[in-house]
């Protein structure tokens, strides 16, 4: 038999696209004992490190920290109790509830969309590709009021096409869902432009349908891109203000979203329950984003091992 | 057993397979050789159904598969990249083709193990792709294709990607394992080496044409083409004709010469050369020479002979072909 020890290694865990979905960490078998011990993490070490850290120390207080930190007490103005009074508010849980769930039901329609249009722009052909492929962005570049303009002039209450989305929940999914349109389509198209075809080719010469290669060989390899793309157009769509202040309808326990509510507050002078609601809001989006790291770092640290 | 006939495949107004007709007899391991751009690939992935022909038919084992997608040709194609699935262990890249036919848990288990233990992967089972070597990774692409109890097996330059040593220990083992299964395997390469070793049939290809089928021997003894010739090993032209440099002896003397010449039908004849270089490549010796018509050729002899002829550079030597076009080891066509 063949032992090969040495071997041209093809540069095929590339992108980080290209990284892998997270997975239970098989216990591994006879071969465990041959497998590569995982090699420290690689770190940059040179004069420049405690200047850089320091910098970026620095500037991540000022423009971050800080203001956060400074958020952050006055909403504890009060002490704790002040702080669930301000937020445990029928109205205020109302606003970060619609909030969330709209956030979410966006953030799921955007990972289905954003995955397709993705698809559709990098395998297939048709003529004014490049335009499409240049107007995925444009919600992105322009300010979100004109976003609502725009929506309401097409879905308000002078609506040409008759549909009246104006201070309705589906008026606020649509809102978001236009905002947030660039952030699964981008994080996904570098990746898939990245596939390795021959890999589909394989699995479909081993007689799997177009469907179940889709399934179990490129999504798996998508997925990390995916729910990037989908967590970044979740926290987008919890803070956004501009796009649905006009077509939200800003209705307390309806269509009023958590960012309008806190707007609101600071109009009738409450600056409390505005923190307070701020600062819950910073926390989703954490969270949100950490779980996101998490899994980021769990697949780049799988594709470390591998090496 | 595969048929090609009268394949054609055009990319705008170039034809990658023109007119390509070729038989491939079922258990065979056939080689599929030619330079870059030849249109290796092309058929093979016809043959696969991974390209579209513009004309012809393909048929494997009795059935006309032209036009038939190739999740249901029957094949296993093996890729020079692996095409591995990476975010699966090897266990389960192995067992994909089963899986996906949704096949008894104990009887994949069971073939997945044979295979892995075919290819000498066993305790490789819960690796990921990027965790092997290779040459590791292709013998796992290799059991990932029999999975499936393919027709055919075909494998587009499946060392090409592999150094040396390992690609010249990969394609004994290929050999070995052929002769195990007996699956009929046909393997893309541009190296004629590799072709002359593993096969026991070669089809060259050039432009999109197949030039000579045959078996190994018959190619490298009688090319049918000046082309097939030069592709399949190293080649001096003497005196207007295409001789392989260790059929070319060298003598100081003339006559000598030329009465041993004269015992080879239709020889090219003797043609004084001045040695150029001595290059000595372990058991053989190589000369560089020039023709008085100033053509440089090189021949090869053992280091036997060279140190009983004990040239030096610079002196003169008359060459002649050993072995003439009546012996039909010259291409008829090449001699003068
Ligand atoms: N998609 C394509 N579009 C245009 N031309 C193509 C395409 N695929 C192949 N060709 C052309 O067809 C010819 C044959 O290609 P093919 O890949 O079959 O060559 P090959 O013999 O496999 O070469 P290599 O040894 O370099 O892999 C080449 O000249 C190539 O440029
Ligand atoms: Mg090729």
């Amino acid at each position: 038999m063949t032992t090969t020890t040495n071997h041209a290694r093809r540069g095929d865990t590339s992108t980080e696209g290209s990284s892998l979905p997270p997975r239970p960490h098989l216990p591994l078998g006879d071969g465990a004992d041959s497998l590569p011990a995982a090699p420290p993490s690689s770190r940059r070490t040179g004069v420049a490190r405690p200047l850089g850290v320091g910098l970026v120390g620095l500037w991540l207080s000022v423009l971050v920290l800080l203001p956060l930190a400074a958020l952050t007490v006055t909403s504890l103005g009060e002490g704790i109790g002040g702080f669930w009074h301000a937020v445990s508010a029928p109205v205020a849980l109302a606003s970060l509830r619609v909030t969330v769930l709209v956030a979410a039901i966006v953030a799921v329609v955007n990972a289905v969309m954003g995955t397709l249009i993705a698809w559709v722009l990098v395998r297939d052909d048709f003529p004014g590709k490049r335009i499409v492929n240049a107007l995925i962005d444009l919600p992105f570049a322009l300010p979100t009021i004109v976003a609502s303009i725009v929506l309401l002039s097409l879905y308000g209450p002078n609506s040409p096409i008759h549909i009246h989305l104006n201070a309705t929940q589906p008026g606020l999914l649509v809102a978001l869902a236009f905002v947030t349109l660039p952030f699964v389509v981008r994080s996904v198209q570098p990746v898939l432009i990245e596939v390795d075809r021959e890999v589909e080719e394989a699995a479909a010469s081993l007689g799997a349908s177009n469907w179940t290669t889709f399934r179990r060989v490129v999504l798996p390899t998508l997925a990390p891109a995916v729910i990037s793309g989908t967590g970044l157009a979740f926290a987008r769509a919890i803070g956004e203000y501009g796009s649905v202040v006009l077509i939200g309808g800003n209705i307390p326990r309806k269509t009023q979203v958590a960012s309008q509510y806190i707007q609101q507050q600071i109009e009738i002078d409450r600056p409390l329950n505005a923190a307070a609601v701020s600062v819950v809001l910073l926390a989703i989006a954490f969270v949100t984003l950490f779980v996101l790291r998490l899994f980021a770092g769990r697949s780049l640290r799988r594709e470390e091992d591998a090496q | 057993m595969i048929s090609v006939i009268g394949a054609r495949r055009s990319y705008g107004d170039f034809a990658a397979l023109d007119d390509v007709t070729l038989d491939i007899p079922a258990g065979s391991l056939t080689a599929l050789l030619g330079p870059s751009g030849s249109g290796k690939s092309t058929l093979l992935r016809s043959i696969a159904g991974l390209e579209q022909l513009d004309g012809g038919r393909i048929v494997i084992a009795g059935r006309d598969v032209t036009g038939v997608a190739p999740q249901k040709r029957g094949i296993g194609f093996v890729f020079q990249h692996y095409a591995a699935f990476k975010h699966m262990t090897v266990r389960d890249n192995v067992a994909f083709g089963l899986t996906i036919r949704k096949r008894p848990k104990a009887e994949i288990s069971r073939k997945v193990d044979d295979l892995l233990e075919i290819v000498g992967l066993d305790g490789f089972q819960h690796r990921y792709p990027a965790q092997l070597s290779g040459g590791q990774r292709q013998r796992m692409a290799l059991a990932r294709a029999l999975a499936v109890d393919p027709e055919v097996l075909l494998l587009d330059e499946p060392f090409g990607a592999l150094d040396a040593k390992v690609r010249a220990d990969l394609r004994q083992w290929l050999r070995r394992l052929h002769d195990e299964v007996h699956v009929t395997t046909v393997l893309v390469t541009h190296d004629q080496e590799e072709a002359l070793d593993v096969a026991d049939r070669i089809a060259v290809l050039n432009k999109g044409r197949i030039e000579q089928v045959g078996d190994p021997v018959t190619l490298y003894d009688r090319p049918a083409n000046d082309f097939v010739m030069s592709f399949l090993g190293s080649v001096a032209r003497l005196g207007g004709a295409l001789v392989r440099p260790h059929d070319i002896a060298l003598d100081r003397d003339l006559e000598r010469a030329r009465a041993a010449d004269a015992r080879v039908g239709g020889s090219p004849g003797v043609i004084e050369a001045v040695v150029e270089r001595v290059v000595r490549l372990g058991f053989e010796v190589r000369i560089d020479l020039r023709a008085d018509s100033g053509t440089r050729f090189a021949a090869q002899v053992t280091r036997a002979e060279a140190d009983a002829l004990g040239l030096v550079e610079g002196e003169t030597v008359y060459a002649r072909a050993t072995t003439g076009p009546d012996a039909a080891e010259i291409h008829p066509a090449l001699a003068i």
